[in-house]
């Protein structure tokens, strides 16, 4: 190979950031359910940055003589065992669901695709003692892993978040790792090989970006997981502690109520599904619009 | 590759991961803040148990000898004693198992029954409003909060029709009716993300093995598309499923920690539940431990069945 020629087989790095990506997004607004997906996803995260403002209540005032009244004008989902507000409540539990959705995933990240990269491009004991290591975690079913982490964290949101970062990243990892498995004799990476680019900038400039689209797409579907885990945490007391809300602790208290104040439970529980119901169309048809051969 | 020698390095592949399972568990212990006989004894004070626990877990070793003498405890069976109740880990596990084992069962039933059909058919009517229908279905059943579903499930056949009992658990030796009335809507619950799981792998399994070769040359033999699809096609469509079914074995292991919760199930989730908030984390790395050991085992299992169904993997 001359100079040229691997230059040119090199570019890859400098032009998939442009055409491509645009007729990925066409191909994603030409799904109407994952369009809808992300405007509900929107929505949320408009609620929740703008809570203080839309809240109709203060979601902490107790209020002794609204104690467990059906929807109404006044409270359009009702009140809970405290007289609290429901729709104040789920306007800002929004905030801790969002918040673990995007504290876990970024932690997995951080720590899966690095821990990925490094397996799939070394190789050799590296790699097998790595893949053990992740095979390890991903033996102790998910949840599992996080009650067992928050157990011995402490139970609190910020726990909770780390809890499931952390048993989400081997997915990350053993994603990352085949990608980069997949990719790591391309031409353009051999290119780079050849014009002698260290390994960190081969890792980095040339397979990541290369890598992408797959990893958004399971970040996508990773959030609502996460969304999902923290509602469960919080639901077994481990997550967001009370008073402050959060769609799964109101479920918690919720279920003592099913018969004397159903509404305690039907909102919170429609705020959770709604949500991971939007996020997973949304990821799905990301992730349809990012491989052609979905068409 | 001979079925021998695949089991060997299939064995021998689990070696390190028990390795990597032990230490993750073992390590849990050292995430405690603080003094960890102080938090091993959780809400009790006395001197002497906290001497007790000290000696017991050896915590004024080096960490390398505590972790030999842990795992050397666990090859015995020993996996410590509860703080709360004053009992040996093991039994306890051994106790709440087949509990969590027999809601898993009718939970994975459930699954095969309503997941593997909706698959098929899915497939067969490719793009057809019956696909779109079980495609949509299956993206609710994996959206749906499976704790949410139980308490919308109680609201509707426990407290407004009163049919089938809101929480509990009856042994199928007391009485085999009331045990099944007990565990109908927790095994719905809980196999439903399972089912919605199985949909989508036998969906694609079948839309990949129905356009291959010899389920066109059995059509062009002019045989029933029922057989063609039944015998045919789904023979080899489900192989991959076995191993996607064992991985989601952890999924309904998860699972079960909350809908035993929901209805008040005494089985292997409401034990770890329980022992977190008595802070008894013998019990909480006991049942950490158990899960993993099945999983790894429910994982062999498939790989070796895989192995069994598929006639080109035969040595």
């Amino acid at each position: 190979m001359t100079a040229e020629s691997l230059a040119a087989a090199a570019a890859p790095e400098a032009d998939i950031s442009d055409r491509p990506w645009r007729r990925a997004l066409r191909r994603l607004l030409r799904r109407r359910a994952g369009v809808a997906g992300f405007a509900v996803v929107a929505l949320f995260v408009a609620l929740a940055c703008l809570a203080p403002l839309v809240s109709p209540y203060d979601p902490l005032a107790t209020d002794w003589l609204q104690v467990r009244k059906a929807p109404s004008a006044a409270h359009w989902f009702g009140t809970d065992e405290i007289g609290r507000d429901v729709l104040a409540r789920i306007i800002w539990g929004s905030r801790a669901s969002l918040l673990a959705g995007l504290v876990s995933v970024s932690l997995a990240l951080a720590i899966g695709v690095p821990l990925g990269l490094v397996s799939g491009y070394v190789g050799g004991i590296l790699d097998g003692t790595l893949m053990r290591l992740i095979d390890a975690m991903l033996a102790i079913p998910f949840l599992i892993l996080a009650i067992a982490l928050a157990a011995f964290l402490g139970p609190n949101l910020t726990n909770a978040m780390i809890a499931i970062g952390v048993s989400q990243m081997p997915i990350f990892a053993r994603l990352t790792r085949g990608l980069v498995l997949g990719v790591k004799h391309e031409d353009y990476v051999e290119a780079a090989r050849a014009l002698g680019n260290p390994h960190r900038r081969i890792v980095w400039r040339h397979i990541l970006p290369n890598i992408v689209p797959p990893l958004l797409v399971q970040a996508t579907l990773a959030a609502a997981t996460a969304i999902i885990a923290e509602a469960s945490l919080s639901f077994l007391g481990l997550g967001q502690q009370p008073p402050n809300p959060s769609w799964g602790s109101m479920l918690n208290t919720a279920k003592n109520f099913v018969s004397q104040a159903p509404w305690m439970s039907v909102w919170p529980g429609l705020a959770i599904f709604s949500l991971v119901l939007s996020l997973n169309l949304f990821g799905d048809a990301l992730r349809d619009a990012l491989d052609p051969r979905r068409g | 590759m001979s079925m021998t020698s695949f089991l060997l390095r299939r064995l021998a592949l689990v070696v390190p991961t028990l390795f990597f399972v032990s230490v993750l568990i073992f390590g849990l212990q050292q995430l405690l803040p603080g003094d960890p006989a102080l938090a091993l004894a959780g809400e009790e004070r006395d001197p002497a148990v906290i001497a007790f626990l000290r000696e017991k877990y050896h915590l004024d070793e080096p960490l390398p000898v505590r972790y030999a003498l842990w795992v050397e405890g666990v090859m015995r069976g020993d996996l410590g004693e509860s703080i709360r109740i004053k009992r040996p880990v093991l039994d306890l596990v051994l106790e709440k198992l087949p509990v969590t084992g027999e809601l898993a069962l009718f939970a994975m039933l459930f699954a095969i029954v309503i997941g593997v059909p909706a698959g098929i058919l899915a497939a067969v009517k490719n793009n057809t409003a019956i696909d779109y229908g079980a495609t949509m279905a299956a993206l609710w059943g994996l959206s749906i909060p499976n704790f949410w579903l139980g308490i919308l499930l109680i609201l509707l056949f426990s407290v407004e029709l009163g049919w089938l009992p809101a929480s509990g658990f009856v042994s199928p030796a007391e009485s085999l009716r009331q045990n099944l009335l007990t565990l109908l809507m927790p095994a719905f619950v809980l196999g439903n993300a399972l089912a919605a799981a199985l949909m989508r792998h036998t969906r694609s399994g079948m839309l990949q093995v129905l356009s291959a070769d010899y389920v066109r040359t059995a059509r062009a033999k002019g045989l029933t598309e029922r057989r063609v699809v039944l015998r045919h096609a789904l023979r080899n469509a489900l192989v991959p499923v076995i191993t996607l079914g064992a991985l989601e074995f952890g999924g309904l292991m998860s699972g079960a920690v909350l809908t035993e919760q929901v209805f008040t199930i005494p089985g292997f989730g409401k034990l770890i539940v329980d022992a977190v908030f008595n802070r008894d984390y013998a019990v909480v790395q006991g049942v950490v431990l158990v899960t993993a050991l099945a999983y790894i085992v429910m994982n062999l299992l498939a790989d070796v069945a895989y192995v069994l169904v598929n006639p080109r993997l035969r040595g």
